[in-house]
């Protein structure tokens, strides 16, 4: 896959996205919305400049993984493999529906290209990456794999079994990264169970903590390069984010964590973006 | 059959032996350790094979997880422990993980039914069989010996396309099948014909089954012994042919009679030739400490307890 390497091009590429994330839930009826928005930045990142994939073959045997643990943010997963290649971008208003290959969580039964895993019970995802990069070096591949986690799933206990084991097994070649968005649905992560100091948990379990600014391509893209440099030790990046971001009326509210705009919310969330992301490019011009 | 001394060996070294002989076979097979490895038999292949052996502590949630990690990048793991841990610690992550992404991983149970003993009731896994024939795309087996185990193991490992658990106990019990019987994964085995009523064991308790049909024969009365060593699929044809030509059925197991085998029996029996049956097992209680022949005295899993409920069965509904 032609990577894009112009901050301009990720950030429309990125809005594009949101665009259709926004879309497919609204056709849906019902999904997350916030946290894949939130999200859509790292995805951009990953899918059009980290990763080594091929969408026209997505069962490469070489291609670098990404196990998407919180199976609710589907949507976004969803709309950048449309994005990317994977499959038609039509195919993205199934979303949901009856026969659908984009389940309301990602479900591999269904054969969507692009999908490596099942999700959406919480806390199982590192546990899957941990199993394929030890399967890698058990192979000596080259392939990395990526494990994208909530704040809120770092409440799972598995997820900590998982972050002992890789680093016990020495998996360099793992990188999970935390959408660091501070919400979950019952309220901020401070109030439901605190979950900091997050880098300093992360290092105390023998990994190397990242943090980035999640909506910053400069700074997501520096810390993938530093995360090549682990020789020994699996890499976590904290990526701070915001729920909802590009709609600045919804942002930072976790009541947007499972919810679709109505009919009447559209046209303005779509101009909301439209606006956010003429923001983003003038920001990078001055 | 008791006239002939048999050995005693452990279901557990039959699964040990199997892992080991495809380990020979398959290059993909890596075992996945939790602590236990010994006590499940899987040091012989951890001895063998280092470098296919993971370590990974007491931690069985993250254990299923990784080995669906490492089936979804074309290994074959095999992850066993105390039955307890494997399939009831970790049910939602085989359901999600495993099954839900359909992969081919081996969940060993070991320590499975009553006569585990002393360690009471926290490790005698009695629940295991429900819950993991309820998971949609799992096989579930349950060998009756070790020469079974060691069978079905090496079946499980380079047969199977699925998930697959496998159940055994912990005791040294008899190694009374032969080699060269027909074992096939969802084929019962009829090793006893008869003409009167069926008894439906799995596990250790075919060997007690045997042996109530040797009393029962002695009192006169002709019993089919049917070796259900696979749960799920079920052999719905052994089980019909038996409701057919015997008109009673009686299962026995070492595992709750909510849900286990009994269940899966009734099932079919109920769907497709009702007759009456009977079921043994534990009766949704948990079992204690004690030594394993006085816990199966107790809890009425024995051959006597089966030659009396066979009785009582027939007696209930008289042709
Ligand atoms: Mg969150």
């Amino acid at each position: 896959m032609n990577k894009i390497n112009n901050i301009e091009s990720l950030t429309e590429t990125s809005y594009r996205i949101r665009m259709s994330v926004l879309k497919s839930l609204v056709k849906a009826g019902s999904g997350h919305l916030g946290g894949s928005l939130g999200l859509a930045d790292i995805f951009t990142a990953l899918y059009f400049n980290e990763l080594n994939h091929k969408p026209e073959e997505p069962n490469w045997e070489e291609r670098d993984r990404l196990i998407l643990s919180i199976g609710h943010v589907a949507p976004v997963l969803y709309a950048t493999l449309a994005h990317s290649g994977y499959f038609n971008i039509d195919e993205l208003y199934t979303l949901r529906k009856l026969n659908s290959r984009l389940q309301g969580h990602p479900g591999r039964d269904k054969n969507l290209p692009g999908i490596e895993t099942s999700s959406g019970s919480l806390g199982q995802g590192l546990s899957i990456a941990v199993g394929m990069a030890i399967s890698a070096k058990l192979d000596r591949k080259a392939f990395r794999v990526f494990a994208i986690l909530g704040d809120g799933e770092l409440q799972e206990g598995q997820i900590w079994e998982a972050a002992m084991s890789a680093a016990h097994h020495q998996l360099n070649n793992l990188i999970a990264i935390v959408d660091r968005n501070g919400l979950q649905i019952d309220g901020k992560t401070s109030d439901v169970m605190e979950i900091e100091p997050l880098s300093k948990k992360w290092q105390a379990f023998g990994w190397t903590a990242l943090e980035c600014n999640g909506h910053n391509f400069t700074e997501i893209l520096n810390a993938f390069e530093t995360a090549k440099s682990s020789t020994d030790r699996p890499v976590v990046m904290i990526a701070h984010t915001v729920m909802g971001k590009g709609i600045f009326s919804i942002e930072n509210n976790h009541l947007w964590h499972g919810r679709v705009p109505t009919i009447n919310e559209i046209a303005d969330f779509q101009c909301q973006l439209d606006e956010t992301l003429k923001i983003e490019i003038m920001k990078h011009h001055n | 059959m008791d006239e002939i001394i048999r050995d005693l060996i452990p279901t557990k070294t039959g699964f040990s032996e199997g892992v080991l002989i495809a380990g020979a076979q398959n290059d993909s097979v890596v075992v996945l350790g939790s602590d236990i490895t010994t006590s499940v038999g899987l040091n012989l292949f951890a001895n063998k094979y280092p470098e296919k052996f993971i370590s990974l502590g007491i931690a069985e949630q993250n254990a299923v997880g990784i080995a669906a990690g490492l089936a979804l990048t074309g290994k074959i793991p095999v992850f066993a422990t105390y039955a307890v841990f494997s399939a009831l610690r970790t049910t939602d992550q085989i359901r999600i993980s495993v099954c839900y992404n359909n992969l081919h991983v081996i969940i060993g149970g070991a320590h499975a039914g009553i006569s585990v003993g002393p360690d009471g009731a926290t490790h005698q896994a009695l629940e295991d069989i429900a819950v993991m024939r309820s998971l949609p795309n799992m096989t579930v087996l349950s060998p009756c010996d070790a020469t079974q185990a060691r069978i079905l193991t090496i079946k499980a490992i380079m047969e199977c396309r699925g998930p697959v658990y496998i159940r055994f106990g912990r005791e040294a019990v008899p190694d009374f099948t032969d080699e060269n019987l027909k074992n096939s994964i969802g084929k019962a085995q009829v090793l006893q014909d008869g003409r009167q009523a069926s008894i439906i064991a799995t596990g250790h308790m075919v060997w007690m089954a045997l042996k109530a049909a040797r009393i029962l024969k002695l009192e006169g009365i002709d019993v089919r012994v049917i070796n259900m060593h696979t749960i799920k699929p079920i052999d719905i044809e052994c089980i019909v042919s038996a409701a057919r030509e015997t008109g009673y059925l009686l299962s026995v197991e070492e595992h709750q009679i909510y849900g286990g085998l009994g269940s899966a029996i009734a099932e079919v029996v109920v769907k497709h030739y009702p007759v009456p049956m009977d079921m043994i097992g534990m009766n949704d209680c948990f079992g204690e400490s004690g030594k394993p022949e006085e816990l199966l005295e107790k809890y009425g899993l024995t051959a006597n307890a089966i030659v009396t409920r066979l009785k009582n069965l027939i007696h209930s509904f008289p042709r």
